[in-house]
């Protein structure tokens, strides 16, 4: 049987599971629960990362060759401002992928539709591989996608708010249109909730807080994995829809 | 639910929304002078203290010394005399000092819309201004002479630091001056009434209480530990999203204790008044701090309780 990749522009992940790396207790717990989550790409705020000192900063502690580094523009208001990160980004040597959020509601941290828009245009013509965040739109998921977004990323709801899929028709509505891989972001607080995502038929989910914040984020992130491989399996398994008529599971002939 | 339940849910909300993580920041007194007389301050034109606006080549010195400490997150704080310093000698500290630091954030008079913007201009992406009390007639009382008498023009300070585009805005009362229960209420109403109006601007939260070994004013309403842990935990349970921040005014064996239920900025090693940490000026105290401990024993302390102490969590070209 042909493997199941994950494929996003020209890299191919056997990892569907998405790491955040913010709100961890160290960055030693953090190294933890990547190598648990078997992940193989992570997301890294700039604000967080001090460029200037190497030593210091979260990126010493992610092994570049095992994880793919997605910086991310949390904290950008505008497109203005998450052009200018993601250029930053790539001036100290980090590869030109970037996940672009734009989150002028910092209350929230919902994704400005038009800027987010503006951005990518911008930031793909300038040769970035660009990931956005967005809420869960799916004419706006289509037109990132004529912009050349490598995928998109609706959310099941808002960060940190371990909802879960809050936004199920549209999010399957941007799934049945998807030339890309759809990566569900932000929301899922449980490994069931990541289970259901891909179930749905996402291509990926990214986690961060429901790992960072546990207890143990190590036993976390693995049963996330466990999760994000049981749902994809069963995706690709063909699963039965639900029904709410009964079904006799011997079939009789009449 | 119980209070132990409370306190549970205000820690989850906590974590939910800021993760193990508090950031630190420290103050950097860089004026003393003051024309207000503010009853509970040691900045009260009426002390015979030891004034001093410091001088550029001062104010660096300052800042050079603490950004060796690791603070990446400043707050820059004066008294409120434009004589002494006014606002274009604050827009050339923050010229001088932003350099050293990813966030400069100041803590000064009321200024006019127009004059935040300008400190804006200058580098500054953050205000913290304190009602101080929100109950009028105690407002009246405690303020009994200087600009700071007009309760409506620092209300509205806030706002119009909004309106000129000030990313991060920190309101607050000082625990003490009245009944914390109406204060609570009326902040609430203020911090609601911001978020509907300047949704883009980060607001923040801090809870200063006053210090009975601090001070010969006399606390009218004291706020116990029992009652302050409350006014966070419900604080954060009304407001998840929102940072609290937690100063040295509180004792280190409180501040440890009770940081997981709301809290997400701390400073760390604070001295309060100017030319303290590297100038060796004893200058008159803005008020008596309780926890003593350096920036590096409270970062300890947090690793220890399980937390990242963040030294950086902002980027020049968000300002």
């Amino acid at each position: 049987m042909k493997k199941d990749l994950l494929k996003i522009a020209n890299r191919r992940f056997s990892s569907r599971l998405l790491l955040g790396t913010g709100k961890f207790s160290s960055p030693r717990v953090m190294r933890k629960a990547l190598e648990a989550s078997g992940s193989e790409m992570v997301t890294v705020a700039l604000r967080r990362v001090d460029l200037k000192n190497p030593k210091d900063h979260i990126l010493s502690y992610i092994d570049s060759k095992k994880y793919l580094i997605l910086p991310n523009t949390s904290g950008a208001r505008d497109a203005d401002e998450a052009i200018r990160l993601a250029r930053i980004a790539r001036a100290f040597g980090l590869p030109g992928w970037i996940k672009l959020e734009v989150t002028p509601d910092l209350r929230y941290l919902l994704p400005d539709p038009v800027e987010t828009l503006k951005a990518a245009e911008i930031l793909v013509k300038e040769g970035f591989t660009v990931l956005p965040y967005i809420n869960a739109d799916p004419v706006l998921a289509k037109r990132l996608e004529d912009a050349g977004c490598a995928t998109v990323m609706p959310l099941g709801s808002p960060i940190g708010s371990a909802q879960g899929i809050r936004t199920r028709a549209n999010i399957e509505i941007i799934i049945e249109q998807a030339r890309v891989p759809v990566v569900v972001d932000a929301g899922l607080g449980s490994p069931s909730q990541a289970a259901e995502a891909m179930e749905m038929g996402a291509a990926a989910v990214l986690v961060n807080t429901a790992i960072a914040a546990a207890e143990n984020p190590a036993a976390m992130a693995k049963a996330f994995k466990l999760a994000v491989e049981a749902g994809r399996q069963a995706y690709l398994a063909g699963m039965v829809s639900s029904s709410h008529i009964a079904k006799a599971s011997s079939p009789r002939f009449l | 639910m119980n209070f132990n339940q409370i306190m549970e849910a205000a820690r989850q909300e906590t974590l939910k929304h800021f993760g193990r993580t508090v950031q630190l920041y420290t103050p950097l007194y860089i004026s003393n002078h003051c024309i207000n007389s503010c009853a509970y301050c040691g900045f009260n034109r009426r002390s015979e203290i030891k004034r001093i606006t410091l001088g550029l080549d001062q104010v660096l010195k300052e800042a050079e010394f603490l950004r060796r400490q690791g603070f990446q997150h400043i707050l820059l704080l004066t008294g409120e005399d434009r004589g002494a310093a006014p606002v274009e000698y604050l827009e050339k500290v923050v010229r001088a000092v932003k350099e050293l630091f990813v966030s400069v954030s100041v803590e000064v008079y009321p200024l006019s819309e127009v004059e935040y913007k300008k400190i804006i201009d200058a580098g500054v992406d953050g205000l913290t201004i304190y009602q101080e009390t929100y109950h009028r007639p105690t407002y009246k009382r405690v303020h009994p002479t200087g600009p700071k008498k007009d309760y409506d023009w620092r209300w509205g300070a806030a706002e119009r630091a909004a309106r000129a585009g000030m990313r991060k805005i920190g309101i607050g009362f000082l625990l003490g001056l009245y009944n914390w229960k109406y204060e609570a209420a009326a902040l609430a109403e203020q911090l609601q009434f911001l978020l509907k109006n300047y949704w883009q601007t980060q607001f923040q939260v801090s809870f200063p209480r006053l210090n009975p070994a601090e001070t010969i004013f006399k606390i009218k309403y004291p706020v116990s530990d029992q009652d302050f842990i409350q006014l966070l935990c419900r604080f954060r349970l009304r407001f998840p999203q929102i940072g609290f921040t937690l100063s040295t005014r509180e004792r280190a064996g409180f501040r440890d204790k009770i940081f997981p239920f709301g809290i997400t900025q701390m400073s760390a090693g604070s001295k309060t008044y100017p030319g303290a940490y590297a100038l060796g000026i004893r200058s008159g105290k803005q008020f008596e701090i309780a926890d003593r401990r350096s920036p590096r024993e409270v970062a300890r302390a947090l690793v220890r309780a399980g937390y990242e102490p963040v030294w950086k969590d902002w980027e020049k070209v968000l300002v």
